[in-house]
């Protein structure tokens, strides 16, 4: 396996997308679009699509760049920094990965559709309050040539948003994903008020129709086609998540050096250093699992499902411990919606829940590990 | 068919312990009886452990990193780690563990003159003698670099007089590498040598310290008017904080490297917790899990910063945070078996064998070659830049 250590390519993609994230993506831009009601930025989409990011994980010969999933966890690392907010983890790693795995004409073209940007996705799986992909109950009974659906999906990210879902359902032997547009008939979507302002749906589905047609892979084997796409984005959501602990570290560690209380600056308190150092260790060993995911996604994919959820455990363990210690540190001016360290709080939260939280992946760990 | 290099290494190697690990060898046993120490006045456990550890010897597989003419077998990292995974694979003992080893060697290795070399590693890479460490001092714990064991300039010798304290295995050790102030009036980290001392001298004294554990692997060590000859010297004088500090970071890895479960002992948790399952519920599961979790992660760190120094990517102080997070973590995984073992646990060498002891030895683990604490502080000043 290629070594746990970023090559030269994956280090210049890092710098240049922090170049870019910097002026486009900064946090103010995000509490810019909070403020105007809305996340989605669909010029700035497309000049990550430009970038090639959009089309990160598809073939060159659909249009794609195809620089793989450490890549992809390298952008997804620098956007979590600054909580960059785009349709990247559901459309150009998540949709990119399940339509990889079906070779017909119409995912090739769904394929280029994501690279170019022309087509955003996202994914319908959660229909109770936790994550759990295996027990979704949504009906899709077959009705003649085809499929009815019926049923209510939430926590669907960029589901107000994107030009086509992912629906996954219960089909007569088993579940079946359905790639369908958002505009079909008895599609219905509520907006969420997400605490972290990102685009979330409630949608309900009544008698929405699907053809054989709209069907990503075989009929009641949808595991096939979503497994890889699940790891894909949970170990592309890890990664953002260790960006956003890194973010809000270095924010923590700045302010240790400014303020001053007592008369001199609070970071020479050893109580609030070793709080600090004690996180920054927590946060160098969730980056080596960050790493070995992408590695092993790329290498050695069919075996991927105890590094990916090792990933995202951990992640999730450190985020949630970096923006608590971040706001503690930062006392009283963190709590205020006038300062960043909110919004990383928020975003953590949500990311945590999002595709499994830290019981589901170290629940996939101890299994895999013989408990 | 031609092999590519280190493939033929590998077929070789296997051969050849397949030829020569005697079958009572191949238990993986690393418990603190089956450990081959070596030393003038080692008693050998069986007559396996004597043919394993010769056999080896002869190959330079008891430190298969080091030169061959200091007694090695000259292995490239990537070797190394082909002996390790074909070791592994027959359950093969390691053929002898030591400080000269683990400690001495890669000061001498990097800071020793070739003459010191040919002279102290070779008979180390034999087990034929045996080292330990003198470092602390009643008065210089945390604070190391305040030892006030002292070696005067005697012209062609030192004249040491102090006393070192949790220097191990001191009383079974044949040599000791020791700290000494040779300046007094030198800032406390400028004026410490690198001393090597024979146990024999006239003036040297040990005392084995009970631990809680119920094991002696401590010592107090007494020094009165030692004689040491000025060639014993390692590096330069007054600058043995550098070599101190160097070896340090070797003594943190390896400590760390303990906790990450590479030892062994990460692949029990599991199983121990299966076979309670029943008895102990979801909260220990849910616990162990957490630890796997964390085990996982910091193995693959120690895995991480391999590759990064040998990218030549430097790995800077990181073996502070290593220390840390592997002994907090491997302290936490001996309450687990504790645990896990319940009422069986709480017996000297009862049903679960030493498992009592084992847990209480780990309480030195974020104490012993730096607390915890001070790894935290290296961290926040170093890294991280907060004032000091």
């Amino acid at each position: 396996m290629t070594k746990l250590v970023m090559t030269e390519e994956e280090t210049m993609l890092a710098d240049i997308a922090r170049g870019y994230l910097d002026g486009a993506m900064p946090v103010s831009k995000l509490r810019e679009m909070r403020d105007a009601g809305s996340t989605q930025d669909a010029a700035t989409w497309k000049e990550m699509a430009d970038m090639g990011w959009a089309g990160v994980l598809v073939p060159e010969s659909a249009g794609g760049s195809d620089m793989g999933f450490a890549a992809a966890n390298v952008i997804a690392h620098e956007m979590g920094k600054t909580l960059a907010v785009s349709p990247f983890l559901s459309s150009a790693v998540i949709a990119a990965t399940a339509l990889r795995q079906v070779s017909d004409a119409r995912a090739q073209s769904a394929l280029a559709k994501i690279a170019s940007g022309e087509a955003t996705y996202a994914l319908a799986v959660d229909e109770g309050i936790k994550f759990n992909p295996e027990s979704a109950q949504m009906d899709a009974r077959g009705d003649g040539n085809g499929f009815r659906l019926n049923g209510k999906k939430q926590f669907v990210v960029d589901g107000a948003m994107a030009d086509r879902l992912l629906v996954l359902a219960r089909t007569s032997d088993g579940l079946t994903l359905f790639d369908i547009p958002v505009d079909r008939a008895g599609i219905d979507r509520e907006k969420s008020n997400m605490i972290d302002a990102r685009d979330v749906a409630r949608i309900t589905f009544e008698d929405v129709e699907a053809t054989g047609e709209d069907v990503l892979g075989a009929v009641d084997s949808a595991m096939d086609v979503l497994r890889p796409a699940l790891q894909a984005g949970q170990a592309a959501l890890a990664a953002e998540m260790a960006g956003l602990s890194a973010g809000a570290f270095a924010m923590t560690v700045e302010y240790l050096k400014e303020r001053k209380q007592f008369g001199v600056e609070i970071g020479k308190f050893q109580a609030l250093q070793h709080r600090a150092a004690h996180l920054w260790c927590e946060i160098e060993v969730t980056s080596s699992a960050i790493l070995n995911a992408g590695r092993m996604l790329d290498e050695d994919p069919e075996n991927a499902e105890l590094a990916v959820s090792l990933a995202k455990a951990r992640a999730t363990e450190t985020a949630i411990l970096a923006v608590q210690e971040g706001l503690q540190m930062h006392g009283g001016i963190g709590m205020t919606d006038a300062f960043d360290m909110g919004f990383y709080m928020k975003r953590a939260r949500v990311s945590a829940e999002w595709l499994g939280d830290y019981s589901y992946h170290a629940e996939k760990v101890a299994n895999t590990r013989g408990f | 068919m031609t092999l590519n290099p280190i493939d033929e290494f590998r077929a070789e190697l296997r051969a050849w312990l397949n030829e020569n690990c005697p079958e009572e060898m191949r238990d993986g046993l690393m418990s603190e009886e089956g450990i081959c120490w070596g030393g003038k006045d080692w008693v050998f456990t069986s007559e396996a452990q004597k043919i394993w550890l010769g056999r080896c010897a002869s190959k330079g597989y008891t430190v298969p990193t080091w030169p061959v003419e200091y007694g090695g077998a000259g292995l490239s990292r990537e070797q190394e780690k082909v002996f390790g995974e074909e070791m592994a694979l027959i359950n093969a003992r390691s053929p002898l563990e030591s400080f000269g080893i683990w400690m001495l060697g890669p000061a001498l290795l990097h800071f020793g003159s070739h003459e010191q070399k040919l002279q102290y590693l070779p008979p180390v890479a034999r087990g034929e003698v045996r080292w330990c460490q003198g470092y602390s001092e009643p008065g210089a714990g945390s604070d190391l670099a305040n030892v006030q064991t002292h070696g005067a300039d005697q012209g062609d010798h030192w004249l040491v007089n102090g006393q070192k304290i949790w220097t191990s295995y001191a009383d079974k050790a044949d040599w000791i590498f020791a700290l000494v102030r040779t300046d007094r009036d030198a800032p406390k980290h400028k004026g410490i040598s690198f001393l090597l001392m024979s146990m024999d001298d006239a003036g040297v004294e040990t005392r084995p310290i009970k631990m809680i554990s119920g094991i002696s692997p401590f010592c107090e060590t007494f020094f009165t008017d030692v004689k040491v000859p000025k060639e014993q010297i390692v590096g330069t004088e007054n600058r043995g904080w550098d070599v101190a500090k160097y070896l340090l970071t070797h003594e943190r890895e390896m400590i760390s490297g303990g906790g990450a479960g590479l030892s062994g002992g990460g692949r029990a948790l599991g199983a121990v917790i299966n076979d309670t399952m029943d008895e102990m519920g979801a909260t220990l599961r849910a616990d162990a899990m957490r630890c796997e979790v964390d085990t996982l992660a910091i193995g693959l760190t120690l895995e991480r910063y391999k590759d990064q120094s040998e990218a030549g990517q430097g790995a800077g102080d990181a073996s502070a945070m290593l220390k840390y997070m592997g002994t907090e973590l491997n302290k936490q995984r001996h309450e687990l078996m504790m645990t896990a073992g319940g009422s069986n646990a709480l017996e000297w060498d009862g049903p679960l064998g030493n498992r009592a002891g084992d847990w209480l030895r780990t309480k030195a683990n974020s104490i012993e070659g730096g607390t915890s604490e001070v790894m935290l502080s290296i961290v926040s000043r170093r890294v991280l830049g907060l004032p000091g």
